[in-house]
């Protein structure tokens, strides 16, 4: 044996286990609810970004645990492209009705009606949501804005802090974050600016996943094996809708099909699934070979840099 | 991307797993061109955490710059101009699971700023991975991250020797340079340090019975006959390191619902540092000294009987005792934590600019926030001898591990960092532009 160990201590006594060792998710659920009360106690206008996606609806789940059995002391806020399926608004409308909570919508719409925005030659929205977030947190006054973001979507995020401070334009400057150190987190900002908190940082998809079984978290139904008309087109299943139809060559057909990801119609598809619960969701996630932002999300492949230049900007 | 998984009877199996593995956070770090990138690229494609839209543009990636191999470090390097320098520039964090356990890695550059980087990354290790390169043992940078690692008390280390293929596995070579990190983790205060033999490009050892796809294995290295570096992370056991310690808990907040349902509920919410809570326990509160009884723990999963290290929990007291955010929570017959408005210890600078004597500054140690007066340096870690060395400045520059005091402008409650990893680090801030300026490990009062 040439592996080389000190032994322990001599002397060192140890107290027999209290409690079995905490599971990853329930980790990661008290990491989270702890950077959820940290926001609540050191912001003043602190406000969740909630779109009706998973990975909102589980970070709303824990902000409602954070502070249970009191009500959760955060507005909502969705910006709206007008690109969303009806399911996930009705999902979104009814969270919102069960919890009583504040709801702010920033439409996309709205800046392209009255000029602020210009529509893409591609319709697709996505890019056009940073304008209508960073004028509604001005307008609303919000100094902390949670987000669903995970450090394993993209590489980008990967290099995340969990407390971010944004400058007075949104902005994300990688090389001037902030060492986030022990769990001790920094959200001192200016006026004018504000933090971005990601509570999830360190969940996977998978854990996600795990989490909303576990919890038995409500989704929106189009997460689930369902019908659906769609259409091919650079390898997504793509849905009618406000954002377009088939072109030339397109060929719309019924399929049964799941999303691993809300956005923008224009740009997020559905993938082929016979997973109707979330068992079979889990065992699905578990087995893809594929990332759920590569398998579902146009916009993010665009280029090896596509999300780091959103963020900078200001995006989510 | 539209095949269609099929589905078998064992649907809750993943569920299952999923729901049950635990997890460990891990820190890598090794100085310029040990192999870190890869050898983490390694550790991500082995476990197949790489899916294959991931393993796709790498692949693009790399024949776009022209090499015929798979550059497994264009993977981590998230950062465009990463990327085009070929460089690390800041902590990225990776994950990857194996059926026992899942792992959230923090991948340090040991390029520029690693001192605050490898800091950054260490505050939250529960292990470290540090990579030496076998045909260079222990360079003055190695030194640094053992010494950094030691200073932030991280409970294990594990050190990859690599590129032994270069050496063609030499045992002689393995050993001479686990003797020197022997050494030089002994100078730091670091106890469990363990060395593995590995090739990060081929795998061998990093992963057990690892085959490449270029061919077999190198018999040159079947000496080796301990775990590979996966197994040694995936069996390292953590249960103590936090659980074992006293009862810590800083209340983040006072949980007070006031509605008709709860009229009367008032709850202190907070993260159990360190130690273990029942009900029925007697607790004091620092710094107001003020005591009551448990009467009961809400925690996401229902009310418990006893928390633990780690868990995120409302604590209900018998009395309506001072004890608001701020507060710290300890056993009322244990250790207590020590109230103090002047703090003496050891600080990482982590700012460009360097600190002043009579510097403003804010300091937050658990959930206080506290303005302070910062003194001058009184020694300086030199790296390379392993030693404190008196201060020749009286500021502390980027990079700097220093000894150092602050002057608080009223007293906190706070361990000695070597008791408790989380309630005797604190922050240095910058009031101004709320810049993080410095982690301080909290040492021993200073003698009056």
């Amino acid at each position: 044996m040439t592996l080389t160990t000190r032994p322990p201590t001599p002397g060192a006594t140890r107290a027999a286990d209290p409690t079995p060792p905490r599971s990853t998710i329930r980790a990661l659920e008290a990491e989270a609810i702890e950077i959820i009360r940290e926001v609540i106690a050191e912001f003043d206008r602190p406000a969740l970004l909630f779109s009706g996606g998973k990975d909102s609806a589980v970070l709303l789940h824990l902000a409602r645990k954070a502070t249970a059995p009191a009500p959760v002391p955060l507005a909502l806020l969705h910006v709206d492209t007008g690109h969303n399926l009806p399911e996930v608004l009705a999902f979104r409308d009814r969270i919102v009705a069960e919890g009583g909570h504040r709801l702010v919508v920033a439409r996309v719409e709205e800046w392209i009606a009255d000029g602020r925005l210009q529509e893409r030659a591609d319709g697709t929205r996505n890019p056009l949501q940073t304008v209508p977030l960073l004028d509604t947190i001005a307008a609303e006054k919000f100094d902390a804005l949670l987000g669903g973001g995970r450090r394993d979507e993209d590489r980008a995020r990967a290099k995340e802090r969990i407390f971010s401070v944004r400058d007075g334009f949104g902005g994300w400057d990688p090389r001037r974050q902030r060492p986030e150190l022990w769990r001790l987190y920094n959200g001192r900002h200016a006026p004018g600016e504000h933090a971005r908190v990601f509570p999830l940082s360190n969940w996977t998809e998978l854990d996600v996943w795990a989490y909303i079984a576990a919890e038995d978290v409500a989704l929106p139904e189009i997460y689930y094996a369902h019908e659906r008309d769609v259409w091919l087109r650079d390898g997504m299943w793509l849905t009618p809708g406000p954002w377009g139809a088939p072109r030339d060559g397109e060929r719309l057909q019924r399929r049964t099909v799941r999303y691993r990801t809300v956005g923008d119609g224009s740009c997020t598809g559905a993938v082929d699934s016979q997973a109707r619960t979330i068992a079979q969701v889990v065992a699905e996630v578990a087995a893809s070979r594929l990332t759920e932002r590569g398998a579902t999300r146009a916009d993010d492949r665009l280029s090896e840099a596509a999300m780091e230049d959103r963020k900078r900007e200001g995006y989510f | 991307m539209t095949s269609t998984l099929d589905l078998g009877e064992a649907d809750t199996a993943a569920a299952d797993l999923a729901q049950a593995r635990s997890q460990l956070r891990l820190v890598v770090a090794g100085s310029v061109d040990d192999g870190k990138s890869t050898l983490v690229g390694r550790l991500l494609y082995d476990t197949k955490s790489i899916l294959a839209d991931q393993y796709e543009a790498i692949e693009a990636a790399s024949r776009r710059r022209g090499s015929d191999a798979v550059d497994l470090a264009l993977l981590t390097d998230g950062l465009r101009a990463e990327r085009e320098q070929g460089i690390t520039i800041d902590v990225a964090y990776r994950y990857f699971s194996t059926p026992r356990r899942s792992f959230v890695l923090a991948d340090t550059p040991g390029h520029t700023q690693y001192t605050r980087n490898t800091v950054t990354g260490a505050s939250t290790a529960q292990a470290a991975i540090v990579l030496v390169d076998a045909r260079q043992g222990v360079l003055p940078q190695t030194r640094r991250h053992l010494a950094v690692l030691g200073l932030l008390r991280v409970p294990h280390v594990v050190v990859a020797v690599n590129k032994m293929d270069l050496v063609g596995w030499d045992p002689a070579v393995f050993a001479a340079v686990t003797a020197q990190i022997d050494a030089a983790a002994a100078a730091v205060g670091l106890a469990d340090v363990r060395s593995i033999p590995v090739s990060a490009l081929t795998g061998q050892h990093v992963t057990p019975d690892h085959v490449t796809p270029e061919g077999e294995l190198d018999a040159a290295g079947s000496w080796y006959a301990g775990p590979s570096l996966l197994e040694c992370v995936e069996e390292l056991d953590v249960s103590h390191d936090d659980a074992d310690a006293p009862f810590r808990m800083p209340v983040q907040l006072v949980v007070r619902p006031r509605t008709p349902e709860h009229p009367d509920y008032r709850g202190l919410a907070g993260r159990v540092a360190a130690g273990t809570v029942r009900v029925g326990d007697r607790v004091t509160a620092w710094p107001s000294g003020l005591s009551s009884t448990v009467t009961g723990i809400d925690s996401p999963v229902g009310p418990l009987q006893v928390a633990v290290a780690g868990d995120s929990v409302t604590v209900l007291l018998a009395d309506e005792i001072d004890a608001g955010r701020g507060q710290l929570l300890a056993p009322e017959d244990g250790p207590a934590p020590q109230v103090r408005a002047q703090l003496t210890g050891t600080a990482c600078w982590l700012a460009e600019r360097g600190s002043a004597p009579r510097q403003r500054v804010l300091v937050k140690a658990g959930t206080a926030t506290v303005r302070g007066l910062l003194g001058p340096v009184e020694q300086v870690w030199d790296v390379d001898t392993s030693n404190w060395a008196p201060a020749m400045n009286a500021g502390a520059a980027l990079n700097d591990i220093v000894r150092i005091g602050v002057t608080l402008a009223e007293p906190i409650a706070v361990d000695r960092y070597a008791d408790s990893r989380w309630t005797g680090g604190a922050l240095v801030i910058d009031p101004d532009s709320g810049a993080t300026l410095a982690a301080l490990m909290v040492g021993d009062p200073a003698p009056s």
